[in-house]
């Protein structure tokens, strides 16, 4: 199996390689990628709506229907893996492991038996817990809030500089999942549940939908941000710029609140009780 | 000869581009360990979007970002800005990826739970022998 798929692959190189004799060259700014589309939308996206950055008007206006499909696709893939992870009805553990904090001894506590209830004095550890790093939790706990206001400035700033929702929700998705390693799973779901986040990610793609349903109220095609001139009392330019800040706010919610969800299905395989 | 390598050298990002997805394509075909297919996979996901962003350069061209000042006193030449069509559709396709690896990942999560094993031959030989013994 090994040597037959070792020749599948050389045979299939060898003949994309032939293959892209035919192709324009490196850095050839006449190739055909180049000449079509993209001088449009070089010349007249920063008449049309007021960005800077082609990339974000591209994304967010010009092809705005693909977008709210790949934010849809994102939302999906969330719910797939809530829906194949997720377990719900459980046996209860056999046992459950506290620590009491000013003294470091453990307890074990079997099933049915009197579970501590001061969270000051014991702590549930998890049933492999290696002591926390204090260096680790303590310099992730500093880096954090930068991170997720850096995560907002990626979001806010996307029309004059790289960036936009896709960047700036993974940014801020990665500081949570920073502090579910740091710290542990459960300190992270106490302050970002499953229910938050998950409505977090439907409402992203809600608010980019609703969005495009206003142009359509407002008597324009779907997605045409232009009509929201009426409501905010702008130029039909500066709409289109404010409309695709809106639509990143959506892209930015629905991205952070998916990695999340999917991350605290992943890690623990469901069960949200303990992970790394 | 001469003009054969400079064939070659102008077009070397499809020769990397080329290398990594055939990396991934082996990966995905002969590996056992259904991590190791999906990190092949991975691989192959970011060859394209290599090459994908590798045909947006234009020589002598800047990002795609118009500078400020340009307010209409010359005109934009597209010549001097990169194709910003190819980076707008990797940018969805990366983070696209990045999702479409976690349902990958809750899939080996689950043929783990049943099968308490990820080597592709041996979840073959237990269904073989479930499928044989109904």
């Amino acid at each position: 199996m090994k040597r037959f798929s070792l020749i599948c692959v050389l045979l299939f190189g060898a003949v994309l390689l032939y293959g892209s004799m035919d192709f324009p060259a490196f850095g050839d700014p006449e190739s055909p990628a180049s000449r079509h589309l993209s001088p449009y939308y070089i010349k007249n996206a920063i008449k049309d709506t007021a960005v800077p950055n082609l990339v974000t008007a591209v994304l967010a206006d010009y092809r705005g229907y693909d977008t709210l499909f790949e934010t849809a696709v994102i939302f999906t893939a969330g719910l797939a893996c809530f829906l194949l992870l997720r377990r719900f009805r459980r046996e209860p553990p056999e046992f459950r492991l506290y620590r009491h904090i000013d003294t470091g001894v453990t307890l074990i506590i079997e099933q049915g038996g009197k579970e501590p209830t001061d969270s000051n004095e014991f702590q549930q550890i998890d049933s492999q817990w290696v002591p926390y790093d204090l260096i680790i939790q303590k310099a992730a706990g500093l880096v954090v809030p930068f991170l997720q206001l850096f995560a907002l400035y990626v979001i806010a700033h996307g029309h004059h500089s790289p960036g936009g929702g896709f960047q700036g929700g993974v940014i801020f998705g990665a500081t949570l999942i920073l502090m579910a390693i740091s710290n542990d799973l459960r300190s992270t779901i106490r302050r970002v549940s499953e229910a938050v986040s998950s409505k977090l990610a439907s409402t992203g793609v809600l608010i980019y939908a609703g969005i495009g349903a206003l142009c359509l109220i407002l008597g324009a095609n779907f997605l045409n941000y232009s009509q929201l001139s009426k409501l905010i009392h702008v130029s039909s330019v500066m709409a289109r710029s404010h409309g695709i800040l809106l639509i990143e706010i959506g892209v930015g919610l629905a991205v952070a609140a998916v990695m999340v969800w999917i991350y605290y299905n992943l890690v623990s395989a469901g069960r949200h009780d303990e992970g790394l | 000869m001469p003009e054969l390598i400079d064939i070659l050298i102008a077009r070397y990002n499809y020769w990397v581009v080329i290398c990594l997805m055939m990396i991934g394509l082996y990966a995905m075909m002969a590996k056992n360990n259904l991590i190791k297919k999906i990190i092949g996979m991975s691989i192959f996901q970011t060859a394209v979007i290599l090459f994908y962003v590798s045909i947006a350069t234009k020589h002598d061209a800047s990002i795609p970002i118009i500078g400020h000042g340009h307010n209409g006193h010359h005109a934009i030449h597209a010549a001097d800005y990169m194709n910003p069509l190819p980076h707008v559709l990797m940018l969805t396709a990366i983070v696209v990826s990045v999702a479409t690896l976690g349902v990958a990942l809750a899939l080996a999560v689950k043929a783990y739970q049943q099968h308490d094993t990820l080597e592709e031959d041996e979840i073959i030989e237990q269904l073989k022998t479930e499928y044989l013994s109904q």
